[in-house]
């Protein structure tokens, strides 16, 4: 039970803290000054979020590791969040298609979190859901503004949106912490969510004037651990302080 | 206008300058009072910009994730100062992509400080230490300047970067009460700010041509000198306090002047970063270059899908 919650939570959090950082990187690069503050605040706000559960992971685990040994001491092989989130930034709707793929998932997912008994969990996603809430009506507005901007923008963003849905089954998979914590009324049936997450991606796509991809080869492995090449290298970034200086406060 | 109503609007300006009323963008204006605020203002608006570079660069290698949160805030507020300061300026008749134009054309000037790399986690602490600092000082004199919008921003900025300031000390603290490897990067860091955080106030005073007009404007209070005094006295103790040696063997204090007499600055490594010769020039403006260029389909997209909303509710009110 309590190596599940464990796991449970860092498949929470693990998504939060992987774009988190995905997003930090774009400060300073963004194309308007107004689009670069946005990203940087859903970075922020992640990051905010991952405190939290990691937090109260570490208090699961009940030994001396804390939030930061936890997020980023563990091994490429450790993390479990969706492959989704690891996605590089190729492009602004790239940036974009992913933050939305994720967070109307995350919205889906963290209102119907409120209801855990785990009570920290409830807490954490009733705080949570309001900065999702604005994170989704973002990144929804921009794949809109992109989807019926100009002829490029259109393209571009369709061509995000093909490339990453691929990865947007696997966050319907259970594992087997998923199914515990399910049972015992504390986590999420992800399963229940895939219909209502299809139908609202497709009415915001349709809105954009884009197509909504008919793909049914989908990626997966993130949840157990079995990431794409691109998480290597942005852990490598991660843990570089804490790998090169070990044991020292900050 | 006759010549003579010209001087007359001249010396009534003059006179609400004297009288500290706060100039507003619909009165009435010299041209050259016009120029001289664009182009501070500017400058100060990109100096934020270009000021997020730096740091930003170590955004995804923060040590640890209380130190990545404080840094993403704080960049972010770089951010928002940018944009308080652009549209400041804006104000007076500019337009931000004409001022991003003047930038990325080398016409428009930024702070020289952030031609300088940031290699190591200290230099995190250092720069808000050392360059927020630095900019309070200079700033907080800027809170009483003449045009409204622009002491209007400062106010508000001023209250963020003294937060900085703290917070980057507090980054160094923490360095100087750790391990040896971590005292060494501390001081480290300190080392290589210390001298461009000087240049920061820019030339000495005789070599400084605005001077004298800025003063009338209030654009300025106190001169480079003073400015530069200020800082050193007030940051050698915070050195000491945390066991850092400032790297400058001139460094000696006054007790007549109850000030710290300091070495000579190397005037010829300032003119060469002013001049766009620095260690990161090239770095800055390709990165600001990059993000303008790369990112113009998307404020296409933006602007074209503003038109077609406007078009469509202007249908829809037919
Ligand atoms: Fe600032
Ligand atoms: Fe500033
Ligand atoms: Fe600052």
């Amino acid at each position: 039970m309590k190596e599940n919650l464990y796991k449970y939570i860092l498949g929470i959090a693990d998504n939060s803290l992987i774009l988190g950082q995905r997003m930090g990187e774009l400060c300073g690069h963004g194309p308007s000054l107004e689009t670069d503050i946005a990203c940087t605040n859903l970075s922020l706000d992640l990051f905010g979020q991952v405190r939290s559960c990691y937090q109260y992971a570490a208090k699961i685990l009940g030994d001396d590791r804390t939030e930061d040994d936890i997020a980023m001491l563990r091994k490429e092989r450790d993390y479990l969040n969706v492959l989704l989130v690891e996605q590089p930034n190729r492009d602004f709707a790239y940036v974009i298609g992913r933050q939305f793929l994720f967070d109307v998932y995350h919205h889906l997912f963290l209102t119907e979190l409120q209801k855990s008994k785990d009570l920290t969990l409830a807490a954490i996603a009733n705080k949570s859901i309001k900065e999702v809430s604005y994170h989704l009506r973002f990144s929804s507005d921009w794949v809109k503004r992109l989807g019926d901007g100009t002829e490029e923008s259109h393209a571009r963003m369709q061509e995000a949106i093909d490339g990453l849905w691929t990865y947007t089954d696997e966050l319907f998979h259970q594992t087997e912490a998923d199914k515990e914590m399910v049972a015992e009324g504390i986590g999420v049936d992800v399963t229940k969510l895939k219909e209502t997450y299809y139908n609202n991606v497709a009415g915001v796509l349709t809105e954009a004037t884009l197509q909504v991809p008919e793909l049914k080869y989908f990626q997966k492995g993130g949840k157990q651990g079995i990431h794409t090449e691109h998480l290597g290298y942005l852990l490598a970034e991660l843990q570089y302080m804490q790998r090169a200086y070990p044991n020292m406060e900050w | 206008m006759s010549e003579e109503q010209i001087k007359n609007l001249e010396e009534q300006f003059e006179a609400r300058i004297l009288r500290d009323d706060k100039i507003e963008p619909k009165d009435w204006m010299p041209e050259k009072y016009r120029q001289t605020h664009i182009r501070q203002i500017s400058q100060h608006a990109h100096s934020e910009i270009v000021g997020m570079l730096p740091e930003g660069n170590w955004i995804t290698r923060a040590p640890s994730l209380r130190r990545k949160v404080a840094l993403l805030a704080k960049v972010q507020d770089e951010g928002g100062h940018g944009l308080y300061l652009y549209s400041a300026a804006e104000t007076l008749g500019i337009s931000r992509d004409e001022m991003f134009e003047q930038l990325h054309t080398g016409k428009a000037k930024y702070s020289s400080i952030f031609n300088y790399p940031a290699l190591t986690w200290a230099d995190m602490g250092a720069i808000g230490w050392l360059v927020d600092g630095a900019a309070i000082i200079n700033q907080v004199a800027l809170c009483g300047t003449s045009y409204g919008p622009y002491a209007r921003a400062m106010v508000r900025i001023c209250k963020e970067e003294s937060f900085h300031q703290r917070q980057g000390y507090e980054i160094m603290l923490k360095l100087s009460q750790g391990t040896q490897e971590q005292r060494d990067m501390a001081q480290d860091a300190l080392n290589r700010f210390w001298w461009p955080a000087l240049m920061m106030f820019g030339p000495k005073d005789e070599d400084s041509p605005h001077t004298a007009q800025s003063m009338k404007w209030k654009l300025k209070r106190k001169t480079n000198d003073d400015l530069r005094q200020q800082f050193i006295d007030q940051t050698v103790p915070q050195a000491e306090l945390i066991g850092l040696t400032v790297p400058d063997p001139d460094l000696k204090w006054n007790e007549e002047r109850q000030s710290y007499d300091f070495g000579e600055i190397d005037w010829d490594e300032f003119w060469q970063v002013v001049k766009g010769h620095g260690p990161c020039n090239k770095e800055r403006m390709d990165a600001r270059v990059n993000a303008w260029e790369g990112g113009a389909w998307v404020r296409d997209a933006a602007m074209a899908y503003a038109d077609k909303k406007q078009e469509r509710k202007a249908k829809q009110a037919i």
